[in-house]
């Protein structure tokens, strides 16, 4: 029982970063119906600004302040240089667009930083939560900060004009001109916000997986996984599949298969899924009419 | 005075010519009906002074050219455009759809006073305000796609086919509503409309197009009398 609950624990420890980064990817998919393929990338990189500002002396909450910042400065900047100038493109342009993208980021950051890996410490520490062996203090203070991500994130969509401008322009780009909104702007913001809140999924994670430039590519698959499994046009649906993963992968992992193999049978309980709710558990079914 | 003005409009739809260069005006706090078949173009001269499609030409609004403004800096100075479809986002509320259409205002009191003219106006909506706008009724998106257009505060109301798909007795209520608005509140109305009977009776210069041109303009009860469009459009 106990080994079950330690697994539960740190199962959605990293289902919340799967969580959060299923977030990100929905945010862009659906403003652009794009998949940004770099949004690991990008957080990883931000993990390592962050990893440089606390190695230069900053204190750990500052630095994460600050990479979070500047990931949403980054993510804007890249929406309006890299990726608006194939906005008319066909879909597979801004798809090889966004894989480059990837791979540019992964190359700049062994480049800039080493492949070898690094330790990133946590602020939460490493005790054992109420002394017991279920969770880190990490695993639950990362568990915290997701949830905290997601609630800001839904207050924010749900409550502002700013929130509800961005809703509109993704699901209505034209009559969301017609009402004056700047759907370009709107786009970036995504894109600025989708950076930020990929940064602070690599700063959670990097405890737990060790910082190296690889460190987000077996995440963002599990993300990925999760945003499907989740429906890929529901952000709640999505962080909901993200946390299930995160569960899912260590359940299996533990009691049905090894660790080896735990990947597969996690990918392929969520196939059974889809074979079943194509649209993913909570995304809508599309139904067109002719 | 005219508050908007076109000479020599011409719009394309990809490398596809749809305006061969058309000249009309709408006169401030005055009600101009675009008339015409199927396929006429009547859509096609409200997107190209919304500058949803490819346009050139000279498109004057309170004297100042707008031909090369971007769709949502157009909306910005004053024109709402209510597009065939109705454009609502059917997936927000009524609510929020109508918070939209008061997005780019600042100034609130001025706002809320127009979301209860808005519900006064319509009261359908009122009832409906939590609903998702894609549940609603036909008639009632209609009104609702008129009260975002409101909540603008617009000077130019630019409406396409308002008329399309709905029963009479609520087209009736929707004309009663947008002539109150052209009287009461001096928005001027350029209306696209199908219903060539009921443009005419609330507008008070009406232009007929026909293949990208205008084939006949002029006071409306000029083209109501006019031989050739009673039989061609009216029917009698």
């Amino acid at each position: 029982m106990s080994e079950f609950l330690h697994l539960l624990g740190s199962g959605l420890a990293l289902g919340g970063i799967y969580a959060i980064m299923a977030l990100a990817l929905v945010m862009i998919y659906q403003a652009t119906q794009l998949i940004n393929f770099a949004q690991g990338e990008m957080a990883m990189f931000s993990t390592y600004v962050a990893w440089k500002l606390m190695d230069s002396g900053w204190p750990y909450w500052r630095a994460f302040a600050a990479t979070v910042i500047v990931s949403f400065i980054g993510g804007l900047i890249i929406e309006r240089v890299v990726v608006r100038p194939f906005a008319r493109a066909p879909i597979l342009t801004s798809v090889i667009v966004s894989i480059g993208l990837a791979f540019v980021f992964n190359a700049l950051a062994g480049y800039l930083y080493g492949y070898s890996v690094v330790s990133f410490d946590s602020p939460f520490g490493d005790r054992p939560l109420f002394g017991s062996g279920y969770m880190s203090a990490h695993e639950a203070g990362a568990v915290l900060v997701s949830l905290c991500v997601l609630v800001v994130v839904y207050a924010f969509f749900r409550f502002t004009p700013l929130g509800l401008a961005m809703r509109a322009a993704a699901q209505n780009p034209v009559s969301s001109r017609l009402v004056g909104i700047r759907v370009g702007w709107m786009l970036a913001l995504g894109w600025g916000l989708a950076a930020a809140i990929g940064s602070i999924a690599g700063m959670m994670a990097a405890p737990i997986v060790y910082l190296d430039p690889n460190m987000m590519f077996g995440i963002l698959l599990y993300a990925f996984a999760g945003a499907v499994l989740g429906g890929i046009d529901n952000p709640f649906g999505a962080a909901f599949g993200g946390f299930a993963v995160g569960v899912m992968e260590n359940l299996v992992g533990a009691y049905v298969v090894g660790p080896e193999v735990k990947l597969t049978v996690a990918l392929a309980i969520i196939i059974a899924v889809l074979v079943w709710r194509p649209s993913g558990l909570f995304g809508r079914r599309l139904v067109a009419r002719v | 005075m005219a508050i908007l003005e076109a000479k020599g409009l011409e719009a394309w739809y990809g490398p596809v010519k749809a305006l061969h260069g058309v000249d009309f005006e709408v006169g401030d706090g005055g009600v101009t009906a675009v008339l015409g078949a199927n396929g006429a173009g009547k859509t096609t001269i409200l997107r190209a002074i919304s500058g949803l499609i490819r346009r050139a030409g000279a498109i004057r609004f309170r004297g100042r050219p707008i031909g090369a403004l971007a769709t949502e800096d157009i909306a910005r100075l004053g024109i709402a455009h209510v597009p065939d479809g109705r454009g609502t986002f059917v997936d927000l509320t009524v609510e929020e759809n109508l918070r939209l259409g008061a997005y780019v205002r600042a100034d609130r009191q001025a706002v809320r006073e127009d979301f209860d003219r808005a519900f006064g106006l319509f009261p359908r909506l009122a009832e409906r305000r939590r609903q998702q706008a894609g549940t609603l009724s036909g008639g009632e998106q209609q009104m609702l796609a008129i009260a975002r257009a409101l909540l603008m505060r617009p000077s130019l109301l630019m409406l396409d086919e308002p008329s399309f798909g709905l029963a009479p007795l609520v087209v009736a209520e929707i004309f009663r509503a947008l002539g109150g608005i052209n009287r009461e509140e001096g928005v001027s109305l350029l209306i696209v409309e199908q219903n060539a009977s009921l443009a005419l009776d609330l507008a008070d210069h009406a232009v007929l197009i026909e293949t990208g041109a205008v084939a006949l303009s002029g006071p409306s009860p000029a083209i109501r009398d006019n031989e050739a469009v009673r039989r061609a459009y009216l029917g009698y």
